[in-house]
């Protein structure tokens, strides 16, 4: 084919009355990867999703040209958007446990796309199917085939869904958001998968929040904000010398090492805190008090030890990290910690006196000093209740006024009618965190706090937090697998693997100089802005 | 694991019906004026050999609690008594009259079941008013009571259009059974499509070039017949309680004129035997409703393993 692969001109998308996107141009050549950048609601998934017909029901997609693979598809009917589909354009969502069919084998999915486009002779689907299985590196592929997604691994069905949307060898992959949903090495490899595939010749438009994880992979990205580009260009110039303050502040909000210290929100208002940042804070050094010590904790389900002699201190004001991948046991030890489950063996203890030793109504009384954050805020509040009355509830023992505390985490109390739902993923958690916060907690739990958010809101909550811990001399046990955002927030760190604490120290030593081969692997995965330059040649 | 899991619902199941047969046998003993009257008929000049007789055969003399070993043991056996009216054994009575029955549920419920697939299917995430206008029909359905909808059947149909015979035939009965069932599935199954239809794999599988119907029939239905097949077990229980009324409507032998006969003339080892045929049916139902729900969902099979 001559000419671009696709090339838009004008293009422009609203629901109704919202303009989701205003007059967006590109192009991408046959065998280039571009990406859209920007947070969530800017606009880049729609205007990806244009590309093959599916920005969503309702939607009014306008454009001067739109062409992909040669096809005028302004005005396409509906049954030759379905060759486009899955022929010239696949596409690869995030999450594939829920992105594929939960009740079908994974290998039914992909025959499928080799039979709708006749993509392999009748006779030979099956074959074809564990050929592609294998192709995107998983082993065992006549096994798989037979599995559902939820049999599979995150990566493994991650790789299950991208062959199924390149079964029928698109010019072109859609990859939305395609690594969010995983852990870091899981990711590494997941965009090593993706840059074989350019390798291959097939195109890429990589869509994700974040700009570290397109560094390594795009030739060009588009920075997006509210339905517009402000700013588009090679990567590496875009990621070295950003023009656009937007993208400075997407820039900035990504939580590394470099950024431990300092804070990743580059704002105007200056909070009350807002001066120190996390460091030595005043308290901090000082009192080297210790709030919880666990000692040798064991849990087992079933026949596995979920968590192995696992034991740590966590002092007054500092954030202890404990990092470690989906399985290897860090969230049962948020839960023994907190007391919700019993210990097969060790103990925790809170200031010295027992806790996971004591019954239920024996922890009742001292709960409060010690409260959670967890990740999906929104299934942690009741649906029904409006803000008001959820900080109400919180604050029925006492505690700071409601208006401190909207104060403290800096939401608005023009929000105190609005229910959880109405409420953006930044201000939820803002709002889990003012409910933990109610009762003057001396501990925090946090599990995965910023998980589900984009980076640039995760940056106002890493902040936030900082901030807090500063003023309130709170400690945190900050549970994440995400190893940029421990380095930025913690102290000290424990790295955990099959229930084990494998490496533990100081954060800036066991991040930078890992000792053993595990956290290497680790440090080695995550994504970085500097990425582009370094390591393997990826066109 | 498995193995245990089966064997624990099959223990239940035999736990409902030993108290299905244990209700009734107390409600047998509760009723006033006694078991022996209620064998002679109030209208009854009996001898009291007769008398005699009759408690020797029925064991009437013997306590209660001897009388509900020898029940249950009979039970056991498939003896579910004799009936005092109709003056043949229980089963005999239940067995004649059992087929007729069945034929109309199931005809009723297969009825219901194609309706309802068929208008979730066009209606699901459509127009709305094609989706509003078949929402309303349903709600009207499923609030008509059966005695009223067979009659106007029959009044229609039978006497003015004389399209059907207005007794012994099995459409317009079946149609006046369905109608309930029909329109209590077919929202189940409408809200569980549009449920699925607004999953992200719908989005992967339309991405792949699938069309509407594909993803629809394909992907979508299946997710949509688990809350209908729990809500199936349940129908098929209602069925057979419709079918007394149904039955009555339209003239039609079956369970429903027996088990109404039978409560008029308190012809109680006639009516415990239709307890516990209910019962069965119901249990039957669940275990079936078990075994389909994991035939239609894999991740339930697998739980154990994973």
């Amino acid at each position: 084919m001559t000419g671009p692969l696709v090339e838009a001109r004008g293009l422009r998308i609203g629901f109704g009355a919202e303009r989701a996107v205003r007059e967006v141009s590109f192009r991408i050549e046959p065998g280039e990867c571009v990406a859209f950048v920007g947070e969530s609601g800017s606009g880049k998934s729609v205007t990806a999703r244009s590309l093959v017909g599916l920005a969503g029901p309702g939607a009014d997609v306008r454009a001067e040209r739109l062409v992909v693979g040669g096809t005028d598809v302004r005005r396409l009917p509906e049954r030759r958007w379905r060759s486009i589909r899955g022929g010239v354009v696949g596409l690869v969502l995030q999450d594939a446990l829920v992105s594929l069919d939960p009740l079908r084998p994974v290998g039914a999915e992909i025959a499928e796309t080799l039979r709708r486009h006749r993509a392999a002779p009748r006779g030979r689907v099956r074959e074809r199917t564990i050929e592609l299985l294998a192709t995107v590196g998983v082993p065992e592929p006549g096994l798989r085939a037979r599995q559902r997604p939820h049999q599979l691994s995150g990566g493994l069905r991650q790789r299950a869904l991208i062959a199924s949307a390149i079964a029928a060898d698109p010019a072109l992959l859609i990859a939305d958001e395609p690594t969010t949903a995983l852990d870091v090495t899981v990711q590494a490899q997941i965009l090593d998968l993706l840059a074989e595939r350019k390798r291959a010749g097939t195109a890429l438009l990589l869509i994700s929040h974040d700009l570290a994880v397109v560094a390594r992979l795009a030739d060009r990205v588009h920075v997006m904000k509210d339905g517009a580009f402000v700013e588009e260009g090679p990567v590496r110039e875009v990621l070295r010398a950003p023009r656009h303050p937007y993208t400075r502040t997407l820039l900035a909000a990504i939580p590394s090492e470099r950024t431990r210290g300092s804070r990743l929100t580059v704002t105007a208002e200056p909070g009350p805190a807002a001066a120190s940042a996390p460091g030595p804070a005043p308290g901090r050094e000082a009192a080297r008090k210790v709030v919880v010590e666990a000692d040798g904790l064991v849990k087992a389900f079933g026949d596995r030890r979920a968590v192995d002699e696992v034991s740590f201190r966590l002092h007054a004001g500092e954030t202890l990290g404990i990092v470690g991948e989906s399985g290897s046991g860090k969230t049962t030890v948020a839960r023994l910690v907190l007391g919700l489950v019993p210990p097969d063996g060790g103990e925790v203890r809170l200031d010295g006196a027992p806790w996971s030793a004591l019954s239920e109504s024996g922890r009742r009384p001292r709960r409060r000093e010690i409260q959670l954050v967890h990740q999906d805020p929104l299934s942690s509040f009741d649906p029904r209740l409006t803000v008001r009355r959820l900080l109400n509830e919180a604050l029925r023992d006492g505690g700071p006024s409601r208006a401190t505390l909207l104060d403290q985490v800096r939401l608005s109390p023009a929000l105190l009618d609005r229910r959880p739902r109405e409420l953006s993923g930044g201000q939820r958690q803002r709002l889990a965190i003012a409910r933990a916060l109610a009762p003057s907690p001396r501990v925090l739990v946090c599990d995965e706090p910023v998980s589900a958010l984009d980076v640039s809101v995760q940056a106002q909550v890493l902040d936030l937090l900082a901030d807090l811990q500063a003023r309130l001399g709170v400690a945190y046990l900050f549970v994440s697998h995400h190893l940029g955002v421990v380095h930025h927030l913690s102290d000290r760190v424990l790295v955990m693997r099959g229930g084990r604490v494998v490496e533990a120290g100081p954060v800036g030593r066991v991040l930078t100089r890992p000792a053993t081969a595990y956290t290497r692997e680790l440090v080695a995965a995550i994504p970085r802005l500097d990425g582009a330059d370094a390591g393997e040649p990826v066109a | 694991m498995r193995a245990r899991a089966a064997g624990a619902r099959l223990g239940l199941a035999v736990v409902v019906l030993w108290g299905a047969v244990t209700v009734g046998f107390a409600a047998l003993q509760l009723m006033d004026g006694g078991t022996l009257d209620l064998i002679l008929g109030t209208s009854s000049q009996a001898t009291p050999e007769v008398r005699r007789q009759i408690i020797a055969d029925y064991g009437l003399d013997r306590s209660v609690p001897e009388q509900y070993a020898t029940y249950l043991w009979h039970v056991l056996h498939g003896d579910l008594g004799r009936s005092y009216q109709l003056r043949v054994p229980v089963s005999e009575a239940i067995g004649d009259q059992l087929p007729a029955t069945l034929a109309l549920t199931s005809c009723a419920l297969a009825l219901a079941v194609v309706v309802a697939v068929v208008v979730a299917l066009l209606t699901a995430h459509r127009a709305p008013w094609l989706r509003g206008g078949f929402a309303a029909t349903e709600t009207v359905a499923l609030s008509v009571p059966q005695f009223w909808f067979g009659t106007l059947l029959l009044i229609v149909f039978s006497f003015t259009l004389r399209l059907f015979p207005a007794a012994g035939g099995l459409a317009l009965p079946a149609v006046a059974l369905a109608v309930t069932p029909a329109g209590m599935l077919a929202q189940v199954l409408r809200k569980g499509l549009e449920d699925a239809l607004d999953e992200p794999f719908v989005v992967t599988a339309r991405a792949r070039g699938l069309g509407d119907g594909a993803v629809r029939l394909r992907h979508a239905l299946r997710h949509a017949l688990l809350p209908a097949v729990t809500l199936t077990g349940w129908l098929i229980g209602t069925t057979l309680g419709g079918a007394v009324v149904v039955e009555q409507v339209f003239s039609r032998p079956g369970i429903g004129r027996l088990t109404l006969t039978a409560v008029t003339n308190k012809d109680m080892p006639v009516v415990m035997g239709v307890v516990l045929v209910a019962a069965l049916v119901y249990v039957t139902c669940s275990l079936a409703v078990d075994v389909l729900y994991r035939l239609i969902d894999p991740r339930l099979r697998t739980e154990a393993a994973a």
